[in-house]
């Protein structure tokens, strides 16, 4: 009864009709999504053709491998291991909040909306930590026959191959490595960091917009929806970031 | 009219328990690819193993990675349910990664190998030398 009186008021798509059964705004949602992992293609397989044209690249496993509070303990992968958990459970979080959005359940997509923008500041603060980590890291490099202490930026890499002179203060000299790891790390994972805070910001309106009972008014929570296809893209982008970055 | 107006309704879900008991199969199924995923990146870096043999845990971590996309495209962002040419607009475009992803690491792979074979002393001496035999005759 209530969607015979929805199809009286609304023409979709002026035309009358929608040609694949799917509101308007979903399926623009869907052809920005596509457009989008274009660009992160493009800038992932751009990181790929340097990587491959490269004699030496850096291990992901020395590179990744210090966790908070940990001090100096070798622990290869496991806080990017947890960036990843946390990004799938809010992705979780959010569909679970579009589920509840069909029932027109507004405490239920409320609690879980609250859910999913804690994940996302979470996720984008272990990354803060990270870029910290790396910045300030410093690491002795063999550079113009001297040993100098660097971090990981875009201008230098101390990810280079061992060179061959005896430890200093008890840490083993490194030799630069190729400038691209930094560039290429920092500006996917800043892009793809920019869209999780975007998301995090429009997870925020919506759980506004659901407190203020927005949603309940218009009768349908179609918005959380579409606001979620933006957060599990979000998810699926960091899906091959982590591939690329740290698994292979 | 009365057809007409069939034909343009938005399906929704059943909205019950299955939903929900599907979406927690979906977790456990992402988030043991990825612990497997991880226990491979880990083997490769703790294990001494050949090259090819690495080759290989790396090809198996991107098919992994793959299926995850497929699951978090197919049952978070719920693709799967939508009409078969809706999902064809998004998916037939994405066909064009494939020849993207090849010819640009065939290309960097190329580009190495040219700067490793690539000799200055041979690429300089070699047209001075047919200079030279030049000016003999």
């Amino acid at each position: 009864m209530a969607t015979a009186q929805a199809h009286t008021e609304t023409k979709w798509w002026s035309g009358g009709k929608s040609p694949f059964n799917v509101e308007y705004g979903k399926l623009m949602m869907w052809y920005f999504l596509m457009s989008d992992a274009f660009t992160f293609g493009a800038f992932l397989i751009s990181y790929g053709t340097i990587r491959f044209s490269q004699n030496y690249w850096p291990d992901p496993n020395e590179v990744f491998n210090a966790f908070p509070l940990a001090g100096h303990a070798n622990l290869p992968l496991a806080f990017v291991s947890l960036m990843t958990f946390i990004l799938i459970v809010s992705s979780v979080t959010m569909v679970l909040a579009v589920h509840a959005g069909h029932n027109m359940d507004k405490k239920g997509v409320i609690k879980w909306m609250i859910w999913t923008v804690i994940g996302g500041i979470a996720f984008l603060a272990c990354q803060a930590w990270e870029w910290t980590h790396l910045i300030t890291g410093d690491h002795a490099v063999m550079i113009n026959g001297q040993i100098e202490n660097i971090g990981t930026t875009v201008t230098m890499n101390p990810w280079g191959p061992a060179a061959n002179v005896p430890a200093h203060d008890g840490h083993h000299v490194g030799t630069p490595g190729p400038v691209a790891f930094g560039g290429y790390f920092f500006g996917i994972t800043g892009f793809h960091g920019f869209h999780v805070a975007s998301g995090v910001v429009i997870n925020i309106v919506m759980l506004i917009m659901a407190i203020n009972g927005t949603f309940e008014r218009k009768g349908h929570y179609w918005m959380i929806e579409k606001a979620g296809l933006y957060w599990h893209f979000v998810d699926l982008v960091w899906v091959f970031v982590f591939l690329c970055f740290y698994l292979i | 009219m009365e057809h007409a107006i069939q034909e343009i309704t938005f399906h929704h879900e059943p909205g019950g328990k299955e939903v929900v008991s599907k979406i927690i199969k979906t977790t456990v199924i992402l988030s043991v690819i990825t612990i497997i995923e991880l226990g491979m990146g880990l083997g490769m870096y703790a294990l001494p193993m050949a090259a090819g043999l690495k080759l290989f845990l790396k090809g198996v971590i991107v098919i992994l990675s793959l299926a995850k996309a497929f699951y978090i495209v197919g049952v978070f962002m719920h693709l799967g349910e939508e009409v078969k040419n809706l999902i064809m607009t998004i998916v037939v475009p994405l066909l064009l990664f494939v020849w993207f992803i090849a010819a640009f690491l065939y290309e960097g792979n190329s580009w190495k190998n040219l700067r490793n074979t690539y000799n200055p002393k041979q690429a300089v001496t070699a047209p001075a030398a047919t200079h030279e035999a030049g000016e003999h005759h």
